[in-house]
């Protein structure tokens, strides 16, 4: 047997039994015949996955892991914590139980994600403090080496990580030493980026290393020229380029750069390409560039202008593209109007380059030019139902309030939370003394208990 | 001074002028198409390929409201995609919309700090395509701001800092100088009693605090209405008399 689902080893099957025995303590148990090599495919299909969702560096780690390297890439699903989150939801909704972790080196995430069921996240300095406690056998050693060194009398990984070295090689063989330095990162373990064999690519090698961000510059270039002629002869236009820069230490800095829209400008992409090279650290060198367009699709050209003689619309997309790669992609948006009464529901993100609603808010009613993200309580003296407050303080400040327009009447959206069923806002647009305006509302209809608290906030200030 | 050496001195003026602008794009202006506010200009309206300040007074120095709704309303006005860019999201984009500036034209980049917001509104003001640059900053250096108002000559596209602080107190801020080629304050005013219960149009006190070749002027107006145009006071508008030029202050 080389695998079991939970349901199975809740039943007392485990992975290396016999077959017949399994068959014979578990009655009417589904087996099914080993597949290595589909096993693989599909661990480098999921590898090419997860190179096209997280980060351009993923490695297949078979039998049954993945390996991805997220420097200076987690900051874009908002962080480790995040991008483990999402990778475990999406594989889980495709029926993959899986166990992440995010750690400093390889072989400390393999070891813990492996062993250790309640971490996910390793700090910089705590790599110690994880493997220390855990088994011999995760530290991805030949498999009678763990007994052996048990015979020694070490059980665990902190066991020999602390001691004398030579001694432990003479015995062992210096493989135990290599892995050990691997996953503390003493020695570094190269992932070979998994790379579908479609992808637009173009590499450059070097004779002598290179490291200056000039030099850096001139063969992005390059590397980008070759790689628009590559896509020339396809019709394509690329959507994401991964730059792969392999050091003389076997390390590998990846910089990915995101397009809004297919492009195949030698000059655009140069300049994308260019703007990152502050993020390369080239060590004591780069002797291998490759640089891949891993998403690209069918360049359709469009006449610029509508009409003949008619101005060409203005192409901002170079603009988002730069800002996005700058600060992030969805840091960059545009804001179109919801369907719904509730403002701080009216608006939504898009993306800055989709195309136009259309659509636009009832411009009737007075919305404020600031709208505060959470309504802050205000002390008022009102009249009860619908007359506006005569006096509000806010943040300490008394206003007088000199002319008042309301009530604007919103109802809770019913449809969307239980909570909002009787929920009832008035709004009233206010003036104080020196003509500033303040949008206020009352949650409750200054009547009935069930429709709200009747306690008085501050949502926005007009211009 | 003698009509004869006055004429020298404006043909001086124009030299220089012709000198300076040798490398830049003749961007034009941007009238208000209100008389007595593009009579306080240079050239009859704000200056397109520029930088100009905004900022609110008193209270609105820390909220903004005024101010990001005057300068929404200049380029509501201008053709084109508008770029802007803040750090805090709490702009309201119906309010936007109401000054003119559709949902469609707006892209809103959030910058993480003001080093990052710098570096895009000036990334923006030099692509050259956009109707305008929006940016909401509290910190506006004499160094960056030469480079915007380089950047903005460059590609003739107009950039407004609604400059917009976190406490009143740093609003002091405003005094120090910069190369923007016009400084505004947009404070509210009370606006004008309707004859039934409610708010009319909203109104501002609009202080053109420093402009380049042009003195400093304040004016009350009345608010963007939904094309963004400012608005002559109806009472004064409608009085005998023609309405008073900015009244005249001491240049800041």
């Amino acid at each position: 047997m080389t695998a079991c689902n939970a349901a199975a080893a809740a039943s007392g099957a485990r992975v290396g039994m016999a077959a017949t025995q399994a068959q014979a303590l578990i009655p009417g148990l589904d087996v099914r015949d080993a597949d290595p090599h589909g096993d693989a495919e599909a661990l480098d299909r999921l590898a090419l996955w997860a190179m096209h969702r997280y980060a351009p560096v993923c490695q297949a780690d078979p039998p049954d892991g993945l390996a991805i390297d997220v420097t200076g890439a987690a900051h874009l699903k908002g962080g480790e914590a995040a991008l483990l989150r999402d990778l475990a939801t999406r594989l889980q909704g495709v029926g993959v139980t899986s166990r992440g972790v995010v750690g400093p080196t390889l072989g400390a995430a393999h070891a813990v994600a492996r062993f250790r069921a309640n971490q996910s996240l390793i700090a910089e300095d705590g790599v110690d403090a994880a493997l220390s406690p855990l088994p011999l056998e995760a530290l991805r050693l030949p498999a009678d080496l763990p007994a052996g060194l048990r015979r020694m009398g070490f059980e665990r990984i902190g066991d020999v990580a602390h001691r004398p070295r030579a001694p432990l090689q003479l015995r062992f063989g210096a493989e135990l030493g290599r892995r050990l330095d691997q996953a503390y990162g003493r020695s570094g373990e190269p992932l070979i980026p998994v790379e579908a064999p479609e992808t637009p690519r173009v590499e450059r090698v070097f004779a002598e290393p290179i490291g200056a961000p000039e030099t850096l510059a001139r063969y992005a270039g390059a590397l980008a020229e070759a790689l628009c002629g590559q896509l020339e002869t396809r019709g394509l236009g690329a959507r994401r380029l991964d730059w792969l820069c392999y050091r003389v230490d076997n390390r590998i800095e990846a910089v990915r750069v995101g397009l809004a829209k297919p492009v195949r400008d030698v000059r655009r992409l140069t300049r994308l390409l260019t703007d990152k090279i502050e993020t390369i650290a080239p060590g004591f060198g780069i002797d291998r560039m490759t640089l891949a367009a891993s998403a690209a699709e069918p360049l359709n050209w469009r006449p610029a202008a509508a009409r003949f003689g008619a101005e060409a619309a203005p192409d901002v997309s170079m603009l988002v593209d730069t800002l996005a790669n700058r600060i992030g992609a969805d840091r960059l948006y545009r804001l179109s109007p919801v369907e719904s009464d509730v403002p701080e529901r009216s608006t939504r993100k898009v993306a800055p380059l989709s195309a136009p609603t259309g659509g636009a808010w009832a411009p009737d009613w007075p919305r404020p030019t600031r709208l505060f993200r959470k309504p802050e309580p205000i002390e008022t003296i009102a009249l009860l139902p619908d007359n506006p407050p005569t006096h509000f303080t806010w943040r300490g400040v008394r206003r007088r309030i000199r002319r008042a327009d309301g009530p604007e009447r919103i109802f809770g959206e019913w449809g969307r939370r239980d909570a909002e069923m009787w929920a009832v806002r008035d709004y009233f647009q206010v003036e104080d003394d020196a003509g500033e305006r303040f949008w206020l509302f009352r949650a409750g209809d200054g009547e009935d208990a069930t429709t709200g608290s009747q306690a008085w906030f501050i949502h926005g200030r007009f211009g | 001074m003698p009509a004869a050496r006055s004429a020298h001195f404006d043909d001086l003026r124009a030299k220089v002028r012709a000198l300076e602008q040798a490398d830049r794009r003749a961007a034009g202006v941007l009238p208000f198409e209100v008389a007595t506010l593009d009579a306080a200009l240079p050239g009859g309206g704000l200056a397109l390929g520029a930088l100009h300040e905004v900022a609110g007074g008193g209270d609105d120095a820390v909220g903004g409201a005024a101010a990001a709704l005057f300068a929404a309303g200049i380029v509501a006005r201008l053709p084109g995609p508008v770029l802007w860019c803040i750090t805090r999201p709490d702009l309201f984009a119906p309010a936007l919309n109401h000054a003119g500036l559709g949902p469609d034209r707006v892209i809103y980049v959030e910058a993480g700090d003001e080093k990052a917001l710098m570096a895009c509104f000036e990334e923006g003001l030099r692509h050259g395509g956009l109707a305008g640059v929006v940016c909401e900053t509290s910190r506006l250096t004499m160094t960056a701001s030469r480079r915007l108002q380089l950047a903005a000559e460059a590609s003739g596209v107009i950039g407004l800092a609604v400059r917009r602080w976190r406490r009143a107190a740093e609003a002091a801020d405003f005094g120090q100088p910069t190369a923007a080629a016009t400084r505004w304050r947009v404070s509210a005013e009370p606006s004008a009693p309707l004859p039934v219960p409610g708010i009319g149009r909203a109104r501002w006190r609009i202080e053109l605090m420093r402009c380049r070749g042009a003195d400093a002027a304040d004016f009350i107006l009345d608010a963007c209405d939904e094309t963004g145009r400012l608005a002559l006071p109806a009472e004064l508008a409608r009085r005998s008399v023609a309405p008073p030029a900015g009244r005249r202050r001491t240049a800041a």
